[in-house]
């Protein structure tokens, strides 16, 4: 998989759009490791008058919202709320898609028939109207939301791992395997696995970025996690007050948008560094 | 004539033949293929209705008042007193007959709230696939034609842009600017409210109502779409037929968009099944900040009303339809290219 001598991160500095990408997401994972060091009084205090332009009051840069509370110190916090939303239901759904992946590959047959069956029924159901079904019914938490984002995002990692488990499983080294007796697990864990790994982890900045547009959307319709300020939470409370004060939609709509952009970028040159041979082909 | 290496893998050399053998074996792979979609719906809003606080006639009962003699009558009918699986059952047999109970926000059967808001949703959704498609199959063509030009680089930072923004920051942005700043467009609703308008004065009304939420649903697939159709331009535009083309004279302008754009646009069809689900989804955060009385917005009023009921009902025609679209889909892929069998 490396075939340069050079780390994966320095290729990845020399990518335009990787390096824009990476710098973005330090800079939102910098927000989210210091928001308890700069706003240690959290996003739900008041701290001044409501209704402050940005800029009005140096103290605070990004103004305030309806309430009085300090627009940067929901930013920051927010941060926290859409990265750990975004990475854990990634994993989650990472874990799922290639379980169930893997299993379709690697087998074939029956077996791949009913879990292709049941991946193509899941990917019919309207994935937003299910995850809002899920987190109404059940009850909004960060926890629920994650768990109902896996539950409608995995399909697609099942369909690339599954590809990926079909072109591998021909090839000498696993036949070798085979032949030497090593058990499937060992096969799929130890010499399958890590060979897609560069597809998984390409998708999975693709993953991170929708969990985080869901998770916002889901605030922002009001079913977020009550105790979690988030950004979607921060555009839902701005809307009301759209047309006096547009500030308040606009600053956490960049910072989102930002985020989203940073993992787009970081995908595509991920995929270029990790997949060369793609690249002759665009 | 070598196969193009962007249309779907089941390729053969025979023209498939509507009445003979393949299609009914295609109908039948299709029907169950729905079975299993709804299978998995009903025993979704099952487990969720399980999991729900209180059991299914607490749900039903919603805010109702229903007496404590009534709502014991009822756990006897839907079988609550039974096994796990005979409830499932039973659950099953009222979902498949359409019986999706009673909505005590509407006051009404869930399946007539829902059969009157359905026809928004169909128009909106049925709008935004023809124009990202359009639009996207545009815009790849001019830069697959400007390849590395600077207009291609322009249009792919666009592209970008739209690929990263959500459709409800869209929609916040078209409202602030089209209808805060300039006021020349309508800020939601279907139609203006307590028109009198019939013909196309009334449908030039629902149009401009329209236009934003079309405009922000479509915005992410243009992007995809672009992308795509990008690629698959530059892939077909390398292919003998289109040279032959080329070299019988014909204008490079019906070549381009007669000729090759027929082939560049199959693996965009094939993205629009994938589409048509995700923008049922994307229609309740749309509908919801539009005000557009669509099957979106019912849901999003079912959720906060707890109106189970009809929340699933919703999710489970919505579904459906998806199924429906599905086949409509694969049926025009085969206009599109013969050489695709039905299996």
């Amino acid at each position: 998989m490396n075939s340069g001598s050079q780390s994966l991160i320095a290729r990845l500095l020399r990518h335009p759009s990787g390096l824009v990408g990476l710098l973005l997401l330090l800079l939102v994972l910098g927000m989210a490791l210091g928001a308890g060091y700069f706003y240690p009084s959290g996003p739900w205090s008041l701290s001044g008058s409501p209704r402050l332009w940005p800029g009005q009051n140096p103290a605070l840069p990004l103004g305030t919202d309806s309430l009085g509370r300090d627009l940067a110190a929901g930013l920051f916090h927010g941060s926290r709320v859409s990265l750990a939303v975004g990475a854990a239901a990634a994993i989650f759904s990472v874990a799922i898609g290639t379980i169930i992946g893997g299993l379709s590959g690697y087998y074939g047959g029956w077996i791949d028939d009913v879990l292709m069956r049941l991946t193509d029924a899941m990917q019919t159901i309207p994935s937003f109207l299910s995850a809002i079904a899920i987190v109404g019914i059940v009850g909004p938490s960060l926890v629920t939301i994650i768990v109902a984002i896996a539950i409608v995002s995995w399909p697609m990692i099942a369909r690339l791992v599954r590809a990926e488990f079909l072109r591998l499983r021909t090839y000498d080294f696993v036949q070798s395997c085979r032949i030497i007796g090593m058990s499937d697990l060992r096969i799929i864990f130890t010499q399958i696995l890590p060979n897609c790994l560069a597809p998984i982890i390409v998708a999975s900045s693709v993953l991170v970025a929708t969990a985080i547009i869901v998770e916002a959307s889901l605030s922002f319709l009001g079913l977020g996690d009550p105790n979690a300020m988030s950004w979607g939470t921060m555009l839902g409370n701005g809307r009301a007050a759209l047309r006096t004060a547009w500030y308040m939609t606009a600053i956490p709509a960049a910072a989102l948008v930002l985020t989203v952009l940073a993992l787009n970028l970081l995908g595509d040159a991920l995929n270029d560094v990790l997949n060369p041979r793609l690249k002759e082909r665009s | 004539m070598s196969a193009s290496p962007t249309s779907a893998t089941r390729q053969t050399a025979v023209p498939f033949h509507f009445l003979s053998g393949p299609l009914p074996r295609y109908v039948l792979r299709r029907l169950s293929q729905a079975v299993l979609v709804l299978l998995l719906v009903i025993v979704g809003s099952f487990f969720l209705l399980k999991m729900a606080p209180g059991d299914l006639v607490d749900v039903l009962a919603g805010n109702s008042d229903m007496t404590a003699e009534q709502m014991a009558a009822l756990r006897t009918q839907y079988g609550l007193d039974q096994p796990l699986l005979v409830q499932l059952f039973l659950y099953m047999k009222r979902l498949v007959t359409l019986d999706f109970g009673y909505s005590p926000l509407n006051a009404a059967p869930v399946l007539d709230v829902i059969m009157q808001r359905w026809p928004v949703t169909a128009i909106l959704v049925a709008s935004s696939v023809v124009v990202s498609m359009t639009l996207g199959a545009l815009l790849g063509v001019v830069s697959a034609r400007n390849a590395g030009k600077p207009i291609d680089l322009a249009i792919s930072m666009v592209m970008l842009l739209f690929y990263a923004t959500p459709s409800f920051v869209i929609a916040i942005c078209f409202i602030l600017f089209f209808s805060v700043f300039l006021g020349v467009m309508p800020i939601a609703g279907f139609a203006t409210v307590g028109t009198q308008a019939t013909g196309l004065a009334y449908a030039w009304d629902v149009a401009k109502h329209l236009a934003m939420p079309v405009a922000a649903l479509c915005t992410f697939y243009i992007a995809i779409y672009g992308r795509i159709g990008r690629a698959a331009m530059l892939e077909v535009l390398k292919l003998d037929y289109v040279r032959t083309a080329r070299a019988k004279g014909i204008s490079e302008r019906r070549v381009i968009y007669v000729h090759a754009l027929r082939n560049a646009m199959l693996p965009l069809v094939t993205m629009a099944g994938l589409q048509v689900s995700a923008l049922v989804g994307g229609a309740v955060l749309i509908e919801t900040i539009f005000g557009l009385p669509g099957m979106g917005r019912t849901a999003f009023d079912a959720v906060f009303e707890r109106d189970t009921n009809l929340l699933l009902g919703v999710l489970f025609i919505s579904s459906l339809s998806v199924v429906v679209v599905n086949f409509i889909i694969d049926l025009l892929y085969m206009v599109l290219d013969p050489r695709v069998e039905l299996t």
